[in-house]
């Protein structure tokens, strides 16, 4: 039985006169995507929907809807079963295409669409043949109009007829790229991944930034933020990510800054770093997992020091979150498990006893003075190893 | 150069075990429960792997009992035991230094009801003699002790525990975690009246996959694992043969353990006097320790960095012990080591193959990292 995906209009979640240029965004993102990693698709558009079907039918079509599913800018989709426009394969095709589903429903109602007018069943009559077929062999169902388990809609077109149950929900938001690029300032914690996760949905494309301090960080912290970016990935498409070697950045600061800086010094640095590099790949803004008050670095004074320090506008979109519900995001999108491991992080390295909460503009500034090195930092970003993920 | 220092986590299989398995994956593949000549000689070369189990053990080859890793053997043992002597009574005495795969059989244990006693080891995390009696009762059915410690290498009084049951007039079953000293210091159940013992192949240069547990003549054990029989129903599965047979033959190629582990000492004692010439160096484990395990702390150095350090530099040592990663040891707080000696741990485990000059270079790059990273 051939399979193929609908991806309705209407499903989208774009309104206004963007929204062809968004639409052909999205089918961009989602043809990429299914090359990449399934294969070759065919896309259809025919009546405010599109029909995307395997070119080679020996794919991993779950794998295909998964992705579709995945990608931001999809309401839903609707996978299905495509036909031959006569009743008694349409009702063959129903009843075995469906069965599983319909075996655990225990009421369902039939939905038909004829855009083919020359077809000889009406709608109401396609209703009643399907229905009466799949009641007279499953006979669990019941008929409720209302408010049904499963709906099974029959379309019948102009070359095939389409038959699907439930429609599947898909990851909402914009599509990738409809909003620009912006680079993440990403670590390892449960925090920057989200943060990530939630400016993609808003349609950004991600570049990312680590920041690695190899002997004091391992090389498994890096392996855990790969493993983080394939994560968010899943939504937002490819993402490129660069590996700043920051160890002896870091040792400039622990040598030169006074202790109680060394952090915001660091993360000052880090915003420097990554906007130059950012702005090397025309990213219009940083990204980053920072929350009020979370940590000394993350008080608001300690912010407006490091936001001084970056170039680009800073999208925080954890700022006022609590850690809970930044948690039960990485839950959702799967990237707490894998956060939580327990490898070092450049963030961790020299951390200071007592660090000052209230810095000022001009402390952060003399302290980053006395840290700064042009040839180290020039280094850092020119050696930044890059690494594109899927 | 590749200088791999963690031989207590896993070890380097033997060109002969890696031979031996090749065979196995290639020629010899047939089941061993198979009535055709394939799976005759399977049978034959499991049973010579058995032989060859029991002649380091000094035992009978119908007291191995072939599992899939040191883990498996251990939960063999305990939940065996423990199942078959339930109606005698409820105490089990351990210490509280055992390695996870006995630890968390206790808490399980503990959670059906059983009262679980640990000892609490000595200065040098090795466990008393005395305390052992005095904690032995009417209700004891099982004691569960390791050979040796996993993280800082102490070596039990496992010869005693036998004295210490009779002594209690008690007919508890022992059983012996000897997955760090098999194949490095003598071991011989029988003679110590040891009922149990779990050995592991991949700890002397066999294949990860292949445990055994050693059961006396006698001792019933309740199968923790059931299906199809094998290994006299002890542990069901179709046996891993090629695992199996690498272990049998890295046991056959263990070189003479008392001269093996006098060289050992030596090493031991040559880097011990170089390392502690560098500043803060302090060495954690007791003097007397199986000279294969070697804890010591670098002050002011996080273990995970000298760890990374070491490892830029080809040199593989672990933090505390490879099965607890991220968690503060319990053995070194056990023994009274304070926050910083513990943060600052590493294990060097060596292996018959380690040298002197070996040994020279981690000084070396010890020297290095402590000039570099040391305020």
């Amino acid at each position: 039985m051939k399979e193929i995906i609908l991806l309705k209009d209407g499903e989208l979640a774009l309104k206004g006169l963007n929204r062809r240029t968004f639409e052909d965004i999205l089918m961009k993102n989602i043809r990429q995507r299914l090359r990449h990693a399934v294969g070759e698709f065919k896309f259809t558009r025919s009546q405010s929907t599109c029909v995307i079907a395997p070119v080679d039918e020996n794919i991993d079509f779950d794998k295909a809807v998964d992705i579709i599913q995945h990608c931001f800018g999809v309401v839903g989709i609707s996978r299905a079963a495509q036909c031959e426009k006569d009743i008694d394969v349409i009702k063959n095709t129903a009843l075995e295409y469906l069965r599983d589903e319909l075996s655990f429903a225990r009421t369902f109602k039939v939905e038909a669409k004829r855009s083919d007018k020359k077809f000889p069943y009406n709608s109401p009559q396609i209703c009643n043949e399907v229905g009466g077929f799949l009641l007279s062999h499953l006979h669990h169902l019941k008929v409720d109009v209302h408010n049904p388990d499963v709906k099974v809609t029959v379309e019948v077109r102009d070359n095939h007829a389409f038959i699907h149950g439930n429609q599947l929900k898909g990851a909402g938001g914009m599509p990738t790229g409809t909003g620009g690029k912006a680079c993440v300032l990403i670590s390892g914690g449960i925090d920057s991944p989200v943060a990530a996760w939630m400016m993609a949905k808003r349609g950004l494309q991600l570049t990312a930034v680590h920041f690695a301090s190899p002997p004091y960080t391992s090389e498994r912290a890096e392996m855990k933020v790969h493993e983080l970016l394939k994560k968010v990935a899943r939504y937002s498409g490819r993402i490129d990510l660069y590996t700043v070697h920051f160890t002896e950045i870091q040792e400039a600061i622990r040598d030169n800054s006074p202790e109680d800086m060394f952090t915001i010094t660091m993360r000052r640095i880090m915003m420097k770093i990554a906007t130059r590099i950012a702005e090397s790949k025309d990213c219009g803004a940083l990204i980053t997992g920072e929350s009020v008050g979370q940590v000394a670095s993350q008080t608001m004074w300690a912010l407006r020091c490091t936001d001084a320090a970056a170039g680009l506008p800073v999208f925080r979109p954890c700022i006022g979150m609590d850690k809970n519900e930044i948690i039960e995001i990485s839950r959702k999108i799967d990237t707490f498990d894998i956060s939580i491991e327990p490898f070092e992080d450049c963030c961790t390295v020299f951390t200071p006893k007592h660090p000052r909460t209230k810095p000022t503009p001009q402390m952060a500034e003399e302290a980053e003075n006395a840290a700064w090195d042009d040839e180290l930092v020039n280094k850092a970003i020119e050696t930044a190893k890059h690494m594109a993920i899927h | 150069m590749e200088i791999y220092l963690d031989n207590s986590a896993t070890t380097k299989v033997c060109r002969e075990a890696a031979d031996a398995m090749m065979k196995m994956l290639t020629e010899n593949y047939g089941n061993p429960s198979s009535l055709h000549s394939k799976g005759v000689e399977a049978s034959k070369a499991i049973e010579n792997a058995r032989q060859n189990l029991a002649d380091a053990l000094s035992c009978s080859k119908d007291e191995i009992f072939f599992t899939t890793s040191g883990t498996t053997a251990n939960n063999t043992a305990i939940f065996g035991a423990v199942n078959a002597n339930k109606r005698k009574g409820n105490r089990i005495i351990t210490t509280s230094l055992e390695h996870p795969s006995v630890s968390e059989c206790m808490k399980k244990l503990e959670e059906q009801g059983f009262e679980i006693i640990r000892l609490k080891p000595d200065m040098n995390g090795a466990f008393s003699p005395m305390e052992l009696m005095n904690a032995i009762n009417s209700k004891t059915i099982l004691i569960s002790i390791m050979a040796v410690n996993n993280e800082i290498g102490t070596i039990n009084p496992i010869n005693q525990i036998k004295t210490a049951v009779k002594r209690a007039s008690s007919d508890a079953l022992i059983h012996v975690d000897a997955v760090q000293g098999f194949g490095k210091i003598p071991l011989n159940p029988s003679k110590a009246g040891i009922d149990l013992m779990t050995v592991s192949s991949h700890k002397i240069h066999g294949p990860k996959g292949a445990g055994a547990l050693y059961i006396r003549k006698g001792v019933k054990i309740q199968p923790h694992v059931v299906g199809g029989g094998q290994e006299k129903g002890i542990f069901s599965g179709t046996e891993a043969m090629p695992a199996i047979v690498g272990f049998g033959t890295a046991v056959k190629s263990l070189p003479n353990i008392t001269q093996e582990l006098a060289d050992t000492k030596t090493i031991r004692d040559y880097f011990v006097r170089e390392v502690t010439k560098i500043g803060g160096v302090h060495i954690n484990s007791p003097d007397d320790a199986l000279p294969y395990i070697i804890n010591l702390s670098v002050l002011g150095v996080p273990s995970q960095t000298i760890v990374n350090s070491l490892s830029e530099q080809g040199i593989y040592v672990s933090a505390g012990s490879a099965c607890k990663k991220g968690h503060r040891s319990e053995v070194l707080t056990a023994i009274g080591l304070d926050g910083k000696r513990i943060d600052s741990a590493i294990r060097i485990s060596l292996s018959r193959y380690t040298t002197k000059r070996d040994m020279d270079e981690v000084v070396k790059a010890l020297d290095k990292i402590v000039m570099r990273i040391r305020r």
